[in-house]
């Protein structure tokens, strides 16, 4: 344990995803022996994510303005949806360019045990953009793993009534990783060989 | 034992850094056990299908100074494929994995009847060849037994008559008129019928039950569950039932 204000640096670094508390005293003193022009860089940056970036209002994805660069590119094919957990997902397929649809960001995925259901997530307001019936394939992008896989059935439950195609990524992800650490090629491939969920 | 091998459900799984997970496994002969899965987060990581929440597998670990470390997995069964296809049976899984983790407090103290009854009540589920709320309800109540919290279901908890009027979570099952506390649920006598035969594995009667009594016994025993755990299950309020057929 460190004096109030150290400690305090080190606490709130250790709740950062993948930062351990060893890490986290590492970084805090890094920065205690770093110049304050490079720290106040870092301390302007943190501010300005949180001051400027949201979240789009149509899509959820990450957005510099009221609509994100995607939801307002009118070359992007507007009948086709895919749904992935998080913003970070939306970037990995991008990087593949085999996609010219839309995005819808759930902002995580079904996980029970967590305390997250349906309501928890951007689901309704999934439903609102497919009210119109000028979608006409949802693709499911969550990640291959338990819970990704249980939003997915959740969600292809969901819109049956409406009658759309809604397909899958293929096979060639293995089960039980993040859709984030595919490598294009294989998440490209995947793309290309969805496949039709029947619920 | 710097060594070990034991075949298990894993229970739970938790991110740890980059790539890698903790894992948590109620294992047939050391009990419940924690441990490290190193990169199993990336999608070229054969293991990471295999450590998945419902799957039983056959491991192998190092003893490590906090966790353990998982050298060796192969699949026994793959439950979450079944059922994570289905979302009423996903649910109802989800919640028999914390309840387990939940009654099984302490690590490496073995829990045999335990193991045994989460691997029956995932079979079960998975077989899809009863309700899968009343496989719940049904895991519930065995393995509140297990952990010696029985509920009375045939007889007064607190005097033994056999004529009850009442279900008292606070005196541990039915009770007879004199002995009812304030505050008793008074079900009907088909939902304690359901309760009996559910905790003594009878379900022709079970299969045959109506949808209100069902209703009905997975309020009393989902009460009766969260009074002896002391804290709520998480994932029992996001468990969907079945549509009535
Ligand atoms: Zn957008
Ligand atoms: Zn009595």
């Amino acid at each position: 344990m460190y004096e109030g204000v150290v400690q305090n640096l080190i606490d709130e670094l250790g709740m950062l995803p993948g930062v351990g508390p060893k890490s986290a005293q590492r970084i805090a003193f890094h920065l205690l022996a770093a110049e304050p022009t490079d720290v106040k860089r870092l301390a302007h940056a943190l501010l300005e994510v949180k001051e400027k970036v949201r979240f789009c209002r149509v899509c959820g994805n990450v957005a510099a303005e009221e609509e994100c660069r995607i939801c307002r590119d009118s070359r992007r094919d507007p009948h086709v949806i895919c749904v992935v957990e998080e913003p970070k997902d939306v970037v990995a397929i991008e990087k593949t360019r085999e996609f010219r649809g839309r995005y819808h960001v759930l902002g995580g995925a079904i996980s029970p045990i967590d305390g997250v259901g349906p309501d928890d997530l951007r689901i309704r307001e999934l439903m609102t953009r497919l009210a119109d019936g000028r979608v006409t394939e949802l693709i499911l992008a969550t990640d291959p793993n338990l819970e990704g896989e249980a939003t997915a059935t959740y969600l292809a439950r969901l819109v049956k009534p409406m009658g759309l195609k809604v397909t899958r990524l293929a096979s060639g992800l293995p089960v039980g990783g993040d859709l984030e650490y595919a490598d294009e090629v294989t998440l490209g491939r995947a793309f290309e060989g969805r496949r039709l969920l029947d619920v | 034992m710097s060594l070990y091998r034991d075949e298990g459900v894993v229970l739970r799984t938790h991110k740890l850094g980059e790539a890698d997970r903790i894992i948590t496994v109620l294992t047939k002969r050391t009990g419940k056990i924690r441990g490290v899965a190193k990169g199993v987060r990336r999608t070229s990581s054969r293991f990471g299908a295999r450590l998945e929440p419902f799957t039983h597998v056959d491991l192998q670990l190092h003893t490590g100074r906090t966790l353990d470390v998982v050298t060796q997995v192969e699949t026994i069964r793959p439950y979450g494929e079944a059922l994570v296809a289905d979302y009423p049976r996903y649910t109802a899984g989800v919640a028999m994995l914390e309840t387990a983790d939940r009654l099984i407090a302490g690590e490496k103290e073995p829990a045999l009847r335990q193991f045994l009854l989460l691997v029956g009540g995932l079979r079960a589920l998975a077989a899809a060849e009863h309700e899968a709320r009343l496989v719940l309800d049904a895991y519930f109540l065995r393995s509140l037994a297990v952990a010696g919290y029985a509920p009375a279901l045939d007889a007064c908890a607190r005097c033994q008559a056999t004529s009850v009027r009442a279900f008292a979570i606070v005196a541990g099952g039915v009770v007879c008129g004199n002995c009812r506390p304030a505050g008793a649920a008074v079900p009907e006598g088909e939902t304690l019928a359901l309760m009996l035969a559910l905790l003594k594995g009878d379900w022709a009667v079970a299969d045959a039950s109506e949808a209100r009594h069902r209703t009905e016994c997975s309020g009393l025993v989902a009460a009766y569950l969260q009074w002896h755990l002391e804290h709520g299950i998480r994932s029992l309020r996001h468990v969907e039932r079945e549509p009535a057929t």
